[in-house]
C-alpha cells in the first residue's frame, strides 16, 4: 500500500476508531498507565503502535476493543460512543475481532471448533460458517488441518488459526497485540505477510501493537507511545511512519 | 453442537472428578429412591391391611403404636350392634419368631373377617375359625393336639410349610390348616390365627389391637364417631384417610424417608456445586477467550448450568438404574419377605430425578455468577 493511497483514505472518510483523552490506572489509581490518550483511525488504515515496554499499548488496545473500560475519556467506534454491556457484547462479536501475542485457542478442541466460537457466539448459521472457516482457511493454507487439535499445531498454524478466527464474523476492525511476537522471525514474516493480505482484501482496519519496527514500517501508520502518552502530533492520522 | 462439544470436552478432561461427582449423584438418588420407595410400600401395605374392606378403624387413643392398642372386650361386643353398622372386625397384630424368621406378622381374627371370606386359598381353608369361634368363651385346652393357623403364601414358603404340616412359632406349635393368597405383603408373609388363639398366644385374653368399621352409609362416619366418643371414650375412631394421615408411625416414616432422601441429594447438589467450582475455577482462562469471541454473560451461563445438567442429569439416570436394582435385590432377601413392595411409581421416578438434575443445577449457580464476573483481560494477561 502506497502512501497517497493512504492519504486518500485518512481525507475522504470519517475515522472509524476514535479515542479522545483516554486515561487508566490500574489497583485504584495506583498504577497510572495512559494520561489522556487520543487518537483517530480511518477506515482500512494500517497503524501500528510502538513504544517501549510498559508504556501502555495493550492497555489501549484492550479499551478501544471494550475489553476494559477507560477511567476518563470517550471511544467512539463508527460514530457511536463506545457504552459497556450490551454494546461493547455486539461489537466483539460484529465489528472487531482480537489476535493476541499468545493464540489463546482452546487447547482441546479442533481447529475448526475454536473458530466457529465466535460464529456461535453471535447466532450464525453453522453452514454460513463452514462456508467462511473453508474460506479463510484457503487463504491461510490451514485447509489441510481443519480437524486437527489445536495441542497438534505448530506456532505458526496456532497463530494462523487465530487470525481466522478473528475474522470469522467478517469485523471491520482488527486489535492485535504483538501477533507475532512468540514466534521466530521468518514464521513472523510470514505472518505477518499474510495478516497485510487478509486485511487489504478484505478492506479491515487494523490497529497492531509490536516491538518490531521492521513490521511497523509496513503499515500505513505508526504510532509512537511513551509512558501513556501519545508522541507529539502522533495520534491525528497523518503518515509519520515510513 | 459447539456448545455440547465445549461441555463434553471440559468434562472429559478432568475424567475422575466428573466420575466423582456423577456417583456423588446417583448414590443420592439411589438412597433416596430405595428408602421412600421401601417405606412408602410398608405405609401402603400398611395401611391397606386395616382398611380391607372397613371405613373406619378403631383403637385405642393416644398409643404410639398399634401394637400396643387394647381395644376391650365390651367395645367389641358393643360396635358389631350400632345400628349404623354393616359389620365390625376385631384384629389382634402379634409379633412372634420362627425358627428360621426373627418376625412374623401374626393377625388374630375372626371368621366373618373379610380377609378370610375373600381371600383366594392356595390350600386348605378357613374351617378352624369357625371351630375357634364356637369354641370362644370356653377355657381350651391346647395341649391336646396343635391349634391351626392360616399361613399367607409367602408366609408358608420361607416357614417351608404345607397344608397339615406342623410349624414352630414362639414357644408354640400350630398346624396348617390353609394357605391363602393376597395383595398385601403383610397379610401374604403373615400367619391368621383365629382371634380366640391369637389371644392366648398373645397373653391379651378379652382384647383387640384394633375394630375394623363398615358403616352401611358411609356419611354416617361422624355420627359414629361421636357415638363412640360418648360410649367409649378410652377409644378413637378413624376414617382410613385421616388414619394415613395422622397415624404418627406413617408421619415418622415418611417423614425419615423423605429428610434421607433429600439429605443425600443435597449432599450430591454440593458434589456437583464443588465440581462446578474447580471447572470453573481452573478454567478462568478459557472463560476469557470465550467472553473476547463474544460469548455473553448469558450464553457463558447456559455452558456452565449445561455442564452441571448432563453430570447430575448423567448421575440421576445412573442412580435410577442403582436404586431399582437395590430394590429388587432387597426384594429378594427372605427376611424382608413382605415387607417391600417394589412399585415404583413414575412419578416418583421423574419427581427424583428432577430433584436431583434441579440440585446438581442450583450447585452451578454460583460458579456461573463468578464466571460472568471474569474479566477478561486480567485473565489473559496471566499464562
Ligand atoms: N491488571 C493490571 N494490574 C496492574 N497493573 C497492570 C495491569 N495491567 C497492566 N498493568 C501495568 O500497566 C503498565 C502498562 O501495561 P501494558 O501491558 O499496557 O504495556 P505494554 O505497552 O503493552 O507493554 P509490553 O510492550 O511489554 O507488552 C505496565 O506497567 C503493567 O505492569
Ligand atoms: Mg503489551
Amino acid at each position: 500500500m502506497n502512501s497517497s493511497m493512504a492519504e486518500a483514505k485518512a481525507t475522504t472518510k470519517e475515522p472509524i476508531l476514535q479515542a479522545e483523552g483516554l486515561t487508566k490506572a490500574y489497583e485504584n489509581g495506583a498504577i497510572p498507565v495512559l494520561h489522556g490518550v487520543s487518537l483517530q483511525v480511518y477506515p482500512q488504515q494500517t497503524v501500528a503502535l510502538c513504544g517501549p515496554s510498559g508504556c501502555g499499548k495493550s492497555t489501549l488496545l484492550h479499551l478501544l476493543g471494550g475489553l476494559d473500560a477507560a477511567d476518563a475519556g470517550e471511544i467512539v467506534v463508527r460514530g457511536q460512543p463506545l457504552r459497556p454491556g450490551r454494546m461493547v457484547q455486539n461489537m466483539l462479536r460484529h465489528q472487531v475481532g482480537f489476535v493476541f501475542q499468545l493464540h489463546n485457542l482452546l487447547p482441546d478442541l479442533t481447529l475448526t471448533e475454536n473458530c466457529l466460537i465466535p460464529t456461535v457466539a453471535a447466532g450464525v448459521p453453522r453452514a454460513e460458517a463452514m462456508e467462511r472457516l473453508h474460506q479463510l482457511a484457503d487463504r491461510t493454507g490451514l485447509s489441510h488441518r481443519l480437524q486437527q487439535r489445536i495441542q497438534k499445531l505448530s506456532g505458526g498454524e496456532r497463530q494462523r488459526t487465530a487470525l481466522c478466527r478473528a475474522l470469522m464474523n467478517r469485523p471491520s476492525i482488527l486489535l492485535a497485540d504483538e501477533p507475532t511476537g512468540a514466534l521466530d522471525e521468518a514464521t513472523s514474516r510470514q505472518i505477518f505477510a499474510l495478516l497485510l493480505e487478509l486485511v487489504d482484501r478484505e478492506g479491515i482496519t487494523l490497529v497492531m501493537a509490536t516491538h518490531d519496527r521492521a513490521l511497523a514500517a509496513r503499515c500505513d501508520r505508526l504510532l509512537e507511545m511513551h509512558d501513556g502518552k501519545m508522541m507529539d502530533g502522533a495520534g491525528s492520522g497523518a503518515r509519520t511512519a515510513g | 453442537m459447539i456448545f455440547l462439544r465445549l461441555i463434553l470436552t471440559n468434562l472429559s478432561r478432568h475424567r475422575i472428578r466428573t466420575a466423582i461427582s456423577v456417583a456423588g449423584i446417583a448414590f443420592a438418588v439411589a438412597a433416596m429412591l430405595t428408602v421412600v420407595t421401601i417405606l412408602q410400600g410398608a405405609v401402603g401395605m400398611f395401611s391397606s391391611l386395616l382398611s380391607a374392606d372397613s371405613q373406619i378403624v378403631v383403637f385405642e387413643r393416644n398409643v404410639a403404636d398399634l401394637f400396643f392398642s387394647s381395644v376391650p372386650q365390651s367395645a367389641m361386643d358393643a360396635i358389631p350392634t350400632w345400628a349404623l353398622v354393616e359389620h365390625a372386625n376385631p384384629v389382634l397384630f402379634g409379633i412372634v419368631a420362627s425358627p428360621t424368621q426373627p418376625i412374623i406378622t401374626c393377625f388374630g381374627v375372626t371368621a366373618t373377617d373379610t380377609r378370610l371370606t375373600r381371600a383366594t386359598w392356595v390350600a386348605g381353608s378357613d374351617a378352624a375359625f369357625h371351630a375357634a369361634g364356637q369354641a370362644t368363651g370356653k377355657v381350651e385346652d391346647s395341649s391336646q393336639g396343635a391349634d391351626s393357623v392360616v399361613l399367607g403364601e409367602r408366609a408358608a414358603e420361607f416357614l417351608h410349610a404345607q397344608l397339615h404340616s406342623t410349624i414352630a412359632l414362639g414357644n408354640g406349635h400350630f398346624t396348617v390348616g390353609g394357605i391363602l393368597r393376597t395383595r398385601n405383603g403383610f397379610e401374604d408373609g403373615g400367619v391368621f390365627m383365629p382371634l380366640a388363639t391369637a389371644q392366648r398366644f398373645f397373653h391379651k385374653q378379652g382384647i383387640a389391637s384394633v375394630v375394623t368399621v363398615k358403616l352401611h352409609h358411609p356419611s354416617d362416619a361422624a355420627a359414629f364417631k361421636a357415638r363412640l366418643q360418648r360410649e367409649f371414650p378410652t377409644l378413637i375412631a378413624l376414617e382410613d384417610q385421616e388414619f394415613n394421615n395422622s397415624y404418627s408411625q406413617f408421619k415418622i416414616l415418611k417423614a425419615t424417608a423423605w429428610a434421607v432422601g433429600l439429605a443425600g441429594v443435597l449432599m450430591g447438589g454440593l458434589g456437583v456445586a464443588n465440581t462446578m467450582i474447580m471447572s470453573v475455577f481452573t478454567r478462568i482462562r478459557e472463560i476469557a477467550i470465550l467472553r473476547v469471541n463474544g460469548f455473553s454473560p448469558l450464553q457463558l451461563t447456559a455452558l456452565i448450568l449445561g455442564e452441571a445438567a448432563v453430570v447430575s442429569f448423567t448421575g440421576s439416570v445412573v442412580g435410577l438404574g442403582t436404586g431399582v436394582l437395590a430394590v429388587m435385590v432387597l426384594k429378594s432377601v427372605p427376611m424382608l419377605h413382605g415387607y417391600v413392595d417394589a412399585t415404583m411409581s413414575p412419578g416418583l421416578l421423574l419427581a427424583v430425578t428432577a430433584l436431583a438434575t434441579g440440585t446438581g443445577i442450583a450447585g452451578a449457580l454460583y460458579p456461573a455468577a463468578y464466571a460472568m464476573r471474569v474479566r477478561p483481560v486480567e485473565a489473559l494477561r496471566f499464562e
